[in-house]
């Protein structure tokens, strides 16, 4: 059916049956997420008490601490975004389950996509709650929604994107619980850095130039779902 | 009868290991081959070489008409394999495993409940997680799978092991209609007497090639090999 | 013919350029004003630096590159990444120690959050994380893909990083690095020593690159004429059996 259609169509086609498996992807990751709880149980607590050990670590001032807020706000996310990768991962963790999956005929670009929703969507649940951790714990207020929505959307798609792409480079469960955290933290720290600056001018902090953070942020987001859609074939393909 | 399995020489390769050491195999539409052998003896690799899960390394392979080495994907979305974990996911249902098969296959996802009450699950255990299922009926999903799926290749590794007689003839039973629908189906077995009467054609494997072929117990499937 | 002849002369050509280099820069040219002796790290520092940055990665990023791309698809082209990124990472650490050498008389400090300094010690990380992915056991094609990936990915990542550190640190305490006592004068033989010392050490990363990668081919050669014997010897177990 292929040739007699114009490239423009089989575009066209192409996306439509990406977007499609995506959302499939997505709302099955969703589903298994709600009858498992692992995010509830595991990596929402685990967020929470880092906020705790962040403070145990500097100690009871207000000031410090309120200073600290976003940079520690955004570790603890950063810390929580691994698990919630390998976590996503472990969906199609054993290898009859890969199989299975590939035996099916899905758009890898779409499963791409899909996964990272889902882990996006989980990632704002996250850090919504420890939003309002940082501000009962850290005494801060939002001074501005203006910065703090984008501030907390932007890195979200960022890091799920990234998350589910480098997690299925690193291979099979066994070696992915410790070779993922080193193969993305290092390209994630600049995640960290403009998610704390932005956040930091949302609290009301002055930050020069935190717009400018925000398009870092934008940049980090669109270039690596960009990539996942890209590569995620080539890579699960083999 | 269309030719379903085209093989010349295939070799497959497990890392720097051939587990196919070169395959010659031929079968029709509509036909059923029971493969036989010891452990280690290659069935396994076989079907997944036949499945496109495991790359040609030299050699020609044909499956459905569509060449192993430039089309494996073509292959992967028209055969169905059903090995010894089936791969479901174990937090959804057995009626939402497969309805999400069949939407990413685009299929009617209103094909699944009729498959799985044709294996005999009903009622709780069409509902209750796939995780809390027993093998038996773990095993009855993955063959609720293919029948929903409707595959032109059946590729069922010892569909047989561990399944009580019910749900032995059950299998049998399904190979049957499949097989008179038009598909062909290649099930690996250890026991040859279970095996031996559904097929047309019986091979045997040792050290990852086929050393022999030889008629079946099938009636009614046609003209003997 | 020529070509053997290059491969066989670029070792030695290297270690008499280094040693040249060596003894222009500890012995003829002359100490610094204001640095003294630690001056002479000019003379290895720059030259390290521009092998890890951009020659090292950049020949990974377009061998790997070459790999993914389906009509250059060679596993020649995924041992070539992997021996730069594997002698990358030596001049990387080379290039961060003695970085740190030469900052401790000027800052004061063993380390300063120079921004520099900062996204290469985390270019540094990223190259080990290469290297660690490459030791997951995989099919050679497999692993050749991740690698490749990784390395573009990596690659694309050099710009986001460095530039977010810049403006992390030039926003946070401004630019402090730029001290004039550091910027020592450069001259007549210094420029020369200078000049020369990025010809020996690019030679040199040259030379250990051939080096590994031909020790690395050799390796899977072995490993080629093992498999006509490995189909035999499996297809005598059906005969036995």
């Amino acid at each position: 059916m292929g040739e007699q259609c114009s490239p423009w169509f089989q575009v066209v086609e192409w996306v439509v049956v990406m977007w499609r498996d995506a959302l499939l992807i997505a709302r099955r990751d969703l589903t298994i997420e709600l009858r498992s709880k692992v995010g509830i149980w595991q990596i929402l607590p685990f967020g929470l008490m880092a906020l705790f050990l962040f403070a145990f670590a500097l100690g009871p001032q207000t000031e410090l601490l309120r200073t600290a807020a976003p940079g520690l706000f955004w570790l603890a996310v950063l810390f929580s975004s691994i698990l919630a990768a390998q976590r996503s991962l472990n969906i199609e963790g054993s290898a009859a389950t890969r199989e299975a999956n590939r035996l099916l005929g899905l758009d890898p670009a779409g499963v791409f996509l899909g996964k990272a929703a889902a882990m996006a969507v989980e990632l704002l649940v996250l850090e919504v709650v420890l939003l309002v951790g940082v501000m009962l714990l850290f005494h801060v207020t939002i001074a501005s929604w203006l910065f703090v929505v984008p501030a907390l959307v932007l890195p979200g798609l960022g890091l799920s994107a990234a998350g589910v792409l480098y997690g299925s480079l690193a291979g099979g469960a066994s070696t992915r619980s410790t070779l993922l955290p080193i193969l993305v933290l290092p390209v994630e720290a600049p995640v960290l850095i403009a998610a704390s600056k932005s956040l930091s001018r949302g609290f009301g902090a002055v930050t020069p130039d935190a717009g400018r953070w925000l398009v870092v942020l934008a940049i980090f987001a669109v270039v690596y779902s960009v990539l996942g859609v890209a590569l995620y074939g080539p890579l699960e393909e083999s | 009868m269309g030719s379903a399995i085209r093989l010349r020489s295939a070799v497959a390769l497990q890392g720097r290991f051939p587990v196919l050491s070169g395959v010659d195999l031929d079968l029709d539409q509509g036909r059923v081959m029971v493969v036989l052998g010891a452990n280690g003896a290659g069935k396994t690799s076989l079907l997944r070489f036949l499945a496109g899960l495991v790359p040609i390394a030299s050699g020609r392979g044909e499956v459905l008409g569509a060449d192993l080495a430039t089309s494996a994907s073509d292959v992967r979305r028209r055969v169905g394999l059903l090995g010894h974990d089936a791969g479901l996911h174990d937090e959804l249902t057995p009626l939402e495993n497969l309805a999400f098969a069949l939407r990413a296959s685009r299929l009617d996802p209103g094909r699944a409940l009729p498959a799985l009450d044709r294996v005999g699950l009903s009622g709780r255990s069409v509902t209750t997680t796939v995780g809390q299922l027993s093998a038996g009926q773990r095993r009855r999903v993955g063959i609720a799978l293919l029948v929903a799926r409707r595959p032109q290749l059946w590729l069922l590794d010892e569909p047989h092991a561990s399944l009580d007689e019910v749900t032995r003839s059950l299998v049998a039973e399904v190979v049957e209609e499949a097989a008179s629908g038009g598909a062909a189906v290649v099930a690996s077995s250890h026991e040859p007497d279970l095996a031996v009467p559904m097929a047309d054609v019986v091979a045997t494997m040792g050290g990852g090639a086929v050393l022999a072929v030889v008629p079946g117990g099938r009636v009614g499937g046609g003209h003997v090999a | 013919m020529m070509r053997t002849t290059l491969r066989k002369s670029i070792g030695p050509l290297a270690a008499v350029l280094v040693a040249v280099t060596v003894w222009l820069g500890l012995v003829v040219t002359p100490p610094d004003r204001d640095q003294g002796d630690y001056v002479r790290l000019v003379y290895l520092h720059p030259a390290l630096a521009w092998v890890a940055l951009y020659v090292a990665f950049g020949m990974s990023a377009v061998c790997s590159l070459l790999y993914l791309w389906k009509r250059t698809r060679s596993l020649r082209f995924d041992r070539l990444a992997a021996s730069a990124v594997e002698v990358g990472v030596v001049y990387t650490l080379l290039t961060l120690l003695t970085g740190s050498i030469w900052g401790r008389p000027t800052w004061g400090v063993w380390w300063t959050w120079d921004a520099r300094l900062t996204s290469t010690a985390v270019l540094a990380v990223l190259l080990l994380g290469y290297l660690a992915l490459r030791r997951v056991p995989a099919e050679a094609h497999i692993r050749a893909r991740r690698s490749a990936v990784f390395a573009l990915l990596a690659a694309i990542n050099v710009p986001i990083i460095h530039f977010s550190v810049i403006w992390w640190q030039t926003l946070h305490q401004g630019a402090t690095v730029l001290n004039p006592n550091l910027s020592p004068m450069i001259h007549g033989l210094m420029a020369w020593t200078l000049l020369l010392s990025f010809v020996a050490f690019t030679l040199l990363f040259a030379w250990m690159v051939m080096v590994r990668y031909e020790i690395e081919t050799r390796r899977v050669d072995e490993d080629e004429v093992g498999m006509a014997a490995a189909i035999a010897d499996r297809q005598a177990e059906g005969i036995h059996s």
